[in-house]
């Protein structure tokens, strides 16, 4: 299969990689650029385990083909923060508990991030409306709703 | 408030690594040189199989070799051998893997099995339970005689029984001979996915030497050494097995797993890394999912509100291998009821084959499933005798130290507080105040309850052991050998050795990668008895630690042993903590000031096997089957639509006897195993065509409640009565969480609307089906106060 040259701005560094049409950008940012917190947990865009942020919004990266991705800027959870410099979001997280086997984590991690960049102020009610779209098995939703609600808190106390 | 520094209170989990995209789980695991496997699932569900054709997937580019059940002889199961490797001379469910290809891509390997043609002869199927223990129904194992099985797995060659179970306590005659009142009815729940969110993967290579290493998604990695072993014939001492972060479990992992499948292709292909990885559909397909169940169920009672008399007919719909499901079958047989004291008890449990998917463990091992049926019994009797159904719940609720359990012993005076907690989830769910009246009038508010109990079923030598080891900073190194798959028991554990030592949490690791080869060993990850069970061996390994600890600061300070106190990280003779040593100084021993060196490298060992239980009379189920037994109680308040047959949960309240060692962690499993039981209630069912074709093998059509799904309010309470012999007296909680939530949903829907749902998930078409037969009225009601 012919291949193609993508352009890609992954957790703020530039990457350049050759790809074939089919490839979807999962398989790119786990087995390319080795960024395995993106997990496959369906490959159809129904649990949600992919998501990661494309031009600051929310994707499930199963669903989107390489190709399309050129030169989109990509965020998964290695750049929002580590555990000497974490993002607000993920201090959050493990406050409040909001994990458990971790393999939707990311995911969710990523969402209630794009919350906090993006609506501050949502309420409990519109922060699961937007964590519908994703599953977890084993938090049973709360302590997650719990840590953007707490991060939420912690984001008006600095301004 | 909790009286002690770490323990009781909700420290971060110790596997922060997994919000940083750092956590390896097994789905992560390549290796170099690796091979990628596709297996190839029947589209039969009970064929001879004539022919394989793979001549057209050997042309694919890039496959190394195709494998077929021919040149697998070896049967594996961890109770009975009842499954093949690959499919041999015929297939048994919809699915079933028949053949295997290898290919130095994923993509070549897909493409290849797509190549894979099979030619089949069909046999006559069976998918009820009932139709497949009729004398003429076709047989899945004609070779049942065969099998290898444990001692108190009892198959019957000739049938489908994969097991028979008897409890007998008492006379239930007599015991029905002085009832008042009698209710008699069926249960049934269908065949439901644990629906984790990783899919089982496995990575394996064969060294040189013939040392077998396996990294793969699985709850317990000595049990996946043992029965890798056993069925493939290795010694425990040539098979490692790795056990990374896993995806969720419950229960669907407990065992061993596909993990023979890429070691025996593998071994094949000169040792060469296999990778066999599932995608969500073959996920459905080629591992074991819950078993379907049929409650019969006979109970009485006297007019002052006494459990009398019960007698059960339980059929588990084991698939096409029945895996746990053998277990479970003894799980539900000898819990028999609910949590209270009945004298005569009757039961016989079957577990069955039929052409289904394989089954095996889900959380709660039967339990979820057996008290949806017994705490619909009790709010039926209590019905019937006009009591309130906390009062009857109460009544009979079993007493510590008094009263004599389904397997006739008496319970021990410090098992718990059954009574308690049922009186305080009615407090928290409001039980006595009136139902909030929903401003829609086609909608109906509806409290039920349900009380439970479990310990993990395990045999009476299954053990536990734990290593501490202090190094040179003051940090302590924790070995477990137990997993982790998102309850964080070894969180937990973490917590208790801070406790213990004085030291914060933070310096004492777990380390993420767990091998057989280099933890110590624990029996198995199930049935809530991590923290207990492993916990014991770590309050050992803690007390050896500690001994060790005082010996040399003793030598130190030129005192008695016994004089010395070890508090925050320090040791110093008692009363004088100005003059102390660190545990750093004494890690690897103590050095005097002229060179003299004492004890070396400290380092604490603790070994745990159960007190007091004991085998089971096969006849009557008599003896002790449990070390510990956690109680509780759930109680909802439910919504139900009547325009769309939409019940919702308004409210939730739980609460369980046990102290905890985490409630962060603790609250965690309850609102997980609440939204789950849910879903088991309202939602979650396999479906299955007339063929037996599994037709909604994905996350779409098996439907896993989502965030917005969740009740507004859920009140959970432990009420701190502990265990003496458990660690800090905590009892595992991490399947207990679920047990009661479809038996009191479906008690709430019967207090909204009066209709009774005897079938799990109670679906609106199911719902208006039960109302149309039930209590017809009701619509029309509705439909009157509609039009006016």
């Amino acid at each position: 299969m012919k291949k193609i040259s993508i352009t890609l701005t992954v957790n703020g560094q530039k990457k350049t990689v050759e790809v074939t049409p089919n490839e979807r950008l999962i398989d790119v940012l786990r087995y390319r650029l080795d960024l395995r917190s993106v997990k496959a947990g369906c490959l159809k865009g129904e649990c949600g385990s992919c998501l990661v942020l494309m031009n600051g919004k929310p994707v499930k990266s199963c669903l989107i083909l390489a190709a399309e991705a050129d030169g989109s800027e990509i965020t998964t959870v290695e750049g929002l923060g580590s555990l000497n410099k974490p993002a607000l979001i993920q201090k959050a997280f493990i406050e409040a508990f909001g994990y458990q086997c971790g393999f939707c984590t990311s995911g969710f991690i990523l969402l209630g991030h794009w919350i906090l960049e993006n609506m501050p102020d949502a309420s409990e009610e519109e922060i699961k409306e937007i964590l519908n779209g994703i599953l977890c098995r084993c938090t049973g939703y709360k302590q997650i709703i719990e840590a953007i609600k707490l991060a939420q808190k912690w984001k008006r106390e600095r301004k | 408030m909790s009286p002690y520094k770490y323990v009781g209170k909700p420290i971060p989990r110790a596997d922060v690594d997994k919000v940083f995209g750092d956590a390896i789980f097994s789905f992560d695991v390549t290796l170099p040189g690796m091979l990628y496997a596709k297996l190839v699932g029947a589209t039969q569900a009970h064929a001879k199989i004539k022919h394989i054709d793979y001549s057209k997937a050997l042309q694919v580019p890039g496959v190394v070799a195709v494998f077929t059940g021919a040149e697998f002889p070896q049967k594996i199961g961890i109770y009975a051998a009842d499954r093949d490797v690959l499919a041999r001379e015929k297939v048994l469910y919809y699915g079933h893997p028949i053949a295997a290809v290898v290919a130095e891509s994923l993509e070549a390997a897909e493409n290849a099995a797509e190549l894979i043609e099979v030619e089949y002869e069909p046999l006559p199927a069976v998918f009820d339970v009932k139709d497949a223990l009729k004398p003429d129904a076709p047989i899945l194992h004609e070779r049942l005689a065969e099998y290898k099985h444990a001692s108190f797995i009892y198959p019957e060659p000739g049938t489908n029984i994969a097991t028979r179970v008897k409890l007998r306590k008492g006379d239930v005659e007599e015991g029905f001979a002085k009832a008042d009142v009698i209710v008699e009815d069926t249960y049934r729940e269908p065949l439901v996915s644990q629906a984790y969110l990783e899919n089982w993967v496995g990575v394996a290579r064969v060294k040189s030497d013939g040392t077998v290493e396996i990294w793969s998604s699985h709850q317990s990695p000595f049990a996946v050494r043992e029965l890798l072993a056993a069925s493939l014939g290795l010694p425990i001492g040539k098979v490692i097995v790795y056990h990374l972060y896993t995806g969720g479990g419950f229960g669907g992992k407990a065992g061993i797993l596909l993990e023979h499948i890429p070691v025996l292709l593998s071994m094949k292909l000169g040792g060469r890394p296999v990778r066999l990885e599932l995608n969500r559909e073959e996920n459905f397909h080629y591992m074991a999912q819950r078993a379907g169940y049929i409650f019969e169920m006979k109970t009485a009672a006297t007019k002052d509100g006494k459990l009398i008399a019960h007698q059960g007919r339980y059929l588990l719909d084991a698939g096409a291998y029945a895996d746990y499901t053998v277990n479970v079958a003894r799980s539900v047989t000898f819990m028999a009821f609910g949590p209270y004291e009945i004298p005569n008890i009757h039961i016989d449990t079957c577990a069955v084959y039929t052409n289904k998917v394989p089954t095996t463990a889900f959380r709660g091992f039967g339990l979820m499933e057996l008290f949806f049926a017994s705490e619909q019994q009790i709010d039926q009797l209590a019905e019937k005798l006009g009591m309130d159904p906390v009062e009857f719940r109460l009544k009979n609720a079993l007493i510590p130290g008094k009263s004599i359990t389904p397997t006739q012993r008496r319970l021990r005076e410090d098992a718990g507080a059954p009574a308690d907690t049922i009186r305080r989830t009615a407090e928290l769910i409001g039980w006595d105040k009136p139902l909030e009246k929903p401003k829609e009038p086609w909608k109906r508010r509806g409290r039920g309850i349900a009380a439970f109990w479990k310990g993990p079923v395990q045999p009476s030598s299954a053990a536990a052991s734990a290593v501490v080891k202090l190094n040179e900073d003051g940090s302590v190194d924790l070995l477990v050998g137990t997993g982790e798959m998102g309850q964080g028991t070894v969180s937990a554990l973490r917590q208790i050795v801070a406790e213990e030592l004085g030291i914060e949490p933070e310096k004492v690791r777990v380390s993420p990668i767990r091998s057989t080869n280099l933890v110590p060993y624990t029996w198995q990850t199930v049935g809530s008895r991590g923290l207990y069970s492993d916990g014991q061996a770590l309050m050992r390994a803690l007390e050896d630690l500690k001994s060790q600890i005082r010996k040399v600061a003793a030598q130190i300070f030129k005192v008695f042993e016994d004089e010395i106190e070890i508090k925050d990280g320090k040791a110093y003779v008692k009363g004088k903590p100005w003059d102390s040593v660190t545990l750093a100084e004494i890690a690897l021993g103590y050095m005097f000031p002229d060179g003299e060196t004492i004890h070396g490298p400290l380092i604490g060992r603790g070994s745990h096997v159960p007190v007091q239980t004991t085998f089971l009379d096969p006849e009557t189920g008599a003896g002790e089957p449990k070390p510990f037994i956690t109680f509780g109680a759930g109680a909802v308040e439910v919504e139900v639509d009547l325009l769309n047959m939409q019940v919702k949960v308004i409210r939730a309240a739980t609460v369980y006897d046990t102290p905890v060692i985490n409630p962060g962690l603790a609250y965690g499993q309850v609102y997980g195993g609440l939204v789950m039981g849910m879903g088991l209630a309202l939602t979650e069912q396999l479906v299955f065509d007339d063929h037996g074709r599994l037709l909604n093998p994905n996350l779409t059509d098996y439907k896993v409640f989502r965030a917005g799904d969740i009740p507004k309010e859920i009140k959970a309470e432990f009420l701190g009565v502990g265990q003496r012999n458990a660690p800090y007296g905590a009892k595992g909680i991490g399947e207990l969480t679920m047990l009661a939530w479809p038996a009191a949903i479906i008690n709430a829907i019967y207090d909204a609307i009066g209709v009774r749902v005897k079938e799990t998930p109670a679906t609106p078409d199911k719902l208006l089906k039960e109302i149309r037969e039930q209590k017809p009225e009701l619509l029309e009601e509705v439909r009157k106060q509609l039009l006016g």
